[in-house]
Parts: structure tokens; sequence; C-alpha cells
């Protein structure tokens, strides 16, 4: 750093005043580099990127098990080994199956539903953090992001649903006209997965920390959902606070996974819902899908500061 | 008034403008307080007014720069490392948020580069498609394309290496892939960050020949690099920014002549090297103010 001393003094360029530059960019039609669109703005953006939304989970997805020996097999055999472990414990262990008729449909269904919307989420809190080289270098609406990680999770289940079908009929549950309720219950609950994750992204976007914590409120949110055990079994005994019946009765991942296995299993009857359940699965989607995108679109000039 | 500010009033119609622009990163978790946990506790209680306190740094990455830029004009950035000339381009990418100040463009700026949404586990074929929709072109221009990237890269010349997963590449490899894959699209305001550095001898020849190419096409080029040669090649205006302050803005002979004097690249000055007081030698480069 000895040249320091050597410099001429510096000649620093004739700056011009403020107003002048403001009013030269005014006149010249030019736009504040960086600042925020308007909502209509903003979905018209989303919208032109629209494939590489796509693009970029098809390759997340396939990028995943490339370096596996098995590769993509891992895509149907990953949830089919953790419904083996609900299984052995819930099952067999703590015998949970003697109270609810096909058990294991009961259960993998439970698992795949759920495990959709805590990945999504998951991915949703680092979309931003853990992606921070692409919004610093690139240019597009970062709603991309989470809505994109939602998309990865959508085609991941898409796969466990296959194998979902199989082990369905293996287990003699019959083909039913029922099993076209699947495609609605699958779109609500990816707006609403969609929704969790834009709030999320934000949250870890400015807090990084809250990606160390989501895996245990993920894991209490799933213990309460419903996902190896009946919640009917629990409300329909009476002695619980009505607040504690009705919070469990329209807890999301327990509406979508109730009406999932509605519509898949035969033994599963429209008694077991909860009350106004549709009503619920919709207005979740809603909620949270608009609310979520709104506020990330709300902090969309930020991401990626700092 | 405000045209003849600068002497390529002819050109007339500027497309970049910096308003006195301030620039402030924040990192957590240094200065005292280092990142224990206490420090952390403290910074959550208190919250902002005792980032300095709780060890929150910041860095004065760029200070109060102004300039215009107007169309047709290439543009370059020069300063020693950490004078904050990438900074400076993000934020006329619209990239990070100006501390002060404004910065007004004509249309979307865009950064050269793609590296960061490309995926080592997949192939080179599907890494031109994603990084060419990352970028905002569509799938039929990629496909229109597709030819000319996969050949001016020259990934093909030692056999078949489209088809393999991009970790296999070689860093050279996949550095001349990439740069093919962000050159392919035409902008209108294009910002390179020492892009030419990449790849051997024939294709950096090749890579100085497209960048004159794209700023036909685009209505200003900038380029951040260290090689004063191919700043020379190919600019007519270059800015010196030197700790965060804009030192010099004129013609690249002019400049170029002040800052080689003072990196001590030519012409050394007869007392180029009296020891250093130490208060001298220790300021940090960017300006650091806890």
């Amino acid at each position: 750093m000895s040249q320091v001393l050597h410099t001429p003094p510096p000649t620093p360029a004739p700056a011009p005043a403020d107003d002048d530059l403001a009013a030269l960019a005014a006149r010249h039609g030019l736009s504040v580099s960086g600042a925020r669109p308007t909502l209509g703005e903003y979905i018209g953006q989303l919208w032109a990127r629209r494939h590489f939304i796509t693009a970029f989970a098809t390759a997340k997805l396939t990028a995943q098990y490339s370096q596996a020996k098995l590769g993509q097999v891992w895509q149907v055999m990953t949830p089919l080994l953790n419904a083996a472990v609900y299984y052995f414990i819930f099952g067999v262990l703590l015998g949970t199956k003697q109270h609810v008729p096909d058990y294991i449909p009961f259960l993998v269904t439970g698992v795949f539903i759920w495990t959709f919307t805590q990945s999504s989420i998951m991915a949703g809190t680092r979309a931003i953090s853990g992606n921070l080289g692409l919004v610093r270098a690139l240019h597009f609406p970062r709603a991309a992001l989470p809505i994109s990680f939602a998309i990865q999770q959508l085609q991941q289940l898409l796969f466990s649903m296959a194998a979902l079908v199989v082990i369905l009929l293996c287990f003699g549950v019959p083909l039913a006209p029922s099993w076209l309720l699947a495609i609605p219950v699958l779109v609500l609950q990816f707006t609403f997965n969609a929704g969790v994750s834009m709030v999320m992204a934000r949250l870890g976007a400015k807090t990084p920390d809250i990606a160390q914590l989501m895996p245990f409120v993920l894991r209490t949110w799933m213990y309460v959902s419903g996902v190896m055990w009946s919640i009917d079994k629990l409300t329909k005994k009476d002695h619980l606070p009505h607040l504690v019946t009705i919070a469990l009765e329209t807890n999301p991942a327990a509406v979508y996974i109730d009406l999932m296995r509605y519509a898949l299993i035969d033994s599963f009857h429209a008694s077991q819902l909860p009350p106004h359940v549709w009503a619920a699965a919709a207005g979740w989607a809603l909620i949270t899908g608009v609310g979520g995108f709104i506020y990330f679109w709300k902090a969309e000039e930020t991401y990626g500061r700092g | 008034m405000a045209e003849n500010l600068n002497d390529k009033s002819p050109a007339g119609i500027p497309t970049v403008i910096a308003d006195s622009v301030d620039i402030v990163y924040r990192v957590n978790g240094t200065g005292a307080g280092r990142g224990t946990a206490t420090a952390a506790l403290n910074r959550m209680l208190r919250g902002k007014k005792v980032e300095k306190a709780a060890g929150v740094r910041k860095v004065h990455a760029v200070k109060k720069v102004s300039f215009v830029a107007y169309k047709g004009e290439a543009i370059g950035l020069i300063g020693t490392n950490g004078s904050g000339k990438s900074t400076l381009l993000k934020a006329v990418a619209g990239l990070l948020p100006v501390e002060n100040g404004h910065i007004y463009t004509d249309g979307q700026p865009s950064l050269l580069g793609v590296n960061a949404a490309l995926m080592g586990d997949l192939t080179g074929e599907r890494n031109v498609y994603l990084g060419g929709l990352a970028m905002g072109m569509s799938r039929e221009e990629i496909k229109e394309r597709y030819e000319d990237i996969v050949d001016f890269s020259g990934i093909n010349e030692k056999g078949d290496f489209i088809t393999l997963p991009m970790r296999t590449y070689s860093s050279g490899m996949g550095a001349r892939l990439r740069f093919s894959i962000a050159a392919a699209k035409d902008h209108d305001v294009l910002l390179i960050d020492e892009a030419l550095a990449t790849g051997d001898r024939s294709f950096q020849r090749r890579s100085e020949e497209r960048i004159r190419e794209l700023r036909k096409h685009a209505g200003t080029v900038f380029l951040v690099s260290h090689n004063n040669k191919s700043i020379r090649d190919t600019c007519d205006r270059v800015l010196w920014l030197e700790r965060g302050e804009l030192r010099m803005d004129g013609p690249t002979e002019d400049v170029l002549k002040e800052y080689e004097a003072f990196t001590g690249d030519k012409k050394p000055k007869p007392a180029a090297k009296p020891p250093a007081p130490a208060r001298t030698a220790e300021q940090p480069k960017a300006a650091v103010s806890s």
C-alpha cells in the first residue's frame, strides 16, 4: 500500500448538482433501478418467467439424486422408507392399527401428504437465504424461487402418489370415482403450501436462524395433524375442551390429509371428516395463497441485501 | 444545461444516471462481540441502536458516486481490489439497494453472468436451457441459438461433452460454457464483471469479439476489469473508483495513465519505495466504520 503516499491529489469528477441529475433522468424517462414493481406488473413478470420456474423446479428435482447409484428410484424409495418407519413404530410397536381399518393405506397417505407440506415449507424457508448467489446475480421476480420450490415438491409428491396407488391396490382398496377428488385436494394443498413458503421465504431472508427452528415447529405440527392416528377418534371422545377440538379440526394439514384419505380409501367415511371440511380447505388455500404472495411482494426490493 | 456536463453530449441520450450513490453493507457477528452468543442476544434485545456495541459492522463500499452514461458508450470501471467496482455494478443492475441517492436506468441493465443459475449435476445441454430461461429468454429463442451457444463455447470440439453433467467439465470448459450462455442474449445496458479473463487464449479472443458485438446491440456497456489492455481495447471512457470514491472520470487514456502511475505499473516514480509509515500502511482499503 506504499503507493498511497505518492498519488497525485485526488481529482474528483465534477459532480453535477443533485436536482440536475434527477431532472435529467425524468426528462429522458429513466426509471429508478431496483424499485419494487406494482402488484400487477409483478404478476406479469412472474407469468413471463413461468418456463424458468418450472424448468428450475424440474432441474432441482433431477439434480437431487443424480449422484446416487439408484438415481431417480430414490424419488419413490424415500417416501416408502419413511412410511415403513412410521408403520413399525405406530402400527406395530404402539398398536394404533387395531383402532383404524386399512391402517397401512391410512398411514402412508398421511405420511405422503404431510411430507408435501413439510418439505415445501422447509424449502421455502431457504428459498431466498439459500440462493443468494442467484438472487444477487440475476434479475427476476423473487417469488419465482419459493413457487419453484413448491412445484418441485409437487413433482416429488406425484412420484409418491404413483407408489401410493400401488400400495392401495395391493391392500385391496378398490379403485373408485372418488379418487378424482384427489385432484382438487392437491390443487388446494399446493396453493396453501406455496403461500406458506412465500411467508417463510421472506422471514428466512431476514432472519436465516428460522431455518434452524423450523424442524421443531414442523415436527410438533406433524404430531397434532393426525398423520399416524385418526383425529376423529380423539375429537369424538368429548373430553377435550371445545377450543382444542376446533383447532385440531381446522388445522390445514389435518384438513388436507383427511380429505385425501376420504378421496382414496373406501373405509374412510365422510363421517370421519371434520365439519365444513371443503370450506376450510378452500379458505386456507385462498388466505395463505393470496396473503403470502402479497406479503412476499411487499419486501421484493430488499431480498439479497447484506 | 445538464447535457453539456459531459463532453459526450452529441450522443445525447442518457441510459444510466447515478446521483450521489452511497452503498453500505451490514455484516453481523464481527467487531468487538465477534459473534458470541451474548453479543447476538444483546443485538436481538436492544435492536438497531446498539448495532455498534453488538458487533454489527457497516462497510461503506461506495461513497457519493455520481455519473451519467450515454447511449453507445463503453465504460470501464477500474480500481484496486476492494474499491467498490463490483458493488457499484450490482447496484446499477438493481441487485443491491442503495443507502442514499438514486440510480436511474433506461430499461433493465443486465449483469453478464449466469453461474448461479447453473447446476453441476445437470448436463451442459440442460444448463444451456436453464441459464437462458433464468436470463429471461423464451424456449424458442434458446432453441434458435442453441447451436451457436454450443459452437461458441467450443465444448464439443473434443468430443460430445455437452451431454455430460457440468461437474465433469474442467474449470476452463465450465467457464467457457458459462460465458457462452451469458453472452447469448442482447441487452440494453450490459454490465460485465471480469468476464474476459476466462478460458484459453483463443477463447479470450473470441470473447472480446463477442463483447464488441454485444456493444453494437447494447445501448451501453460497463466493464469491470483489472486487465488494462482489455479496458483499452473495449472502452472509450473510464471511471476510476478508489475506496468507494469516484476518483476520476474521463477518456480511457487520461484515466489509465493516472491509474498506472498510482498502481506503479509503468514509469515508477523515482522515490517509489520508501518505508511507509505504519499508520498509512495499516489503513484498510474499504472504509470501515464500526
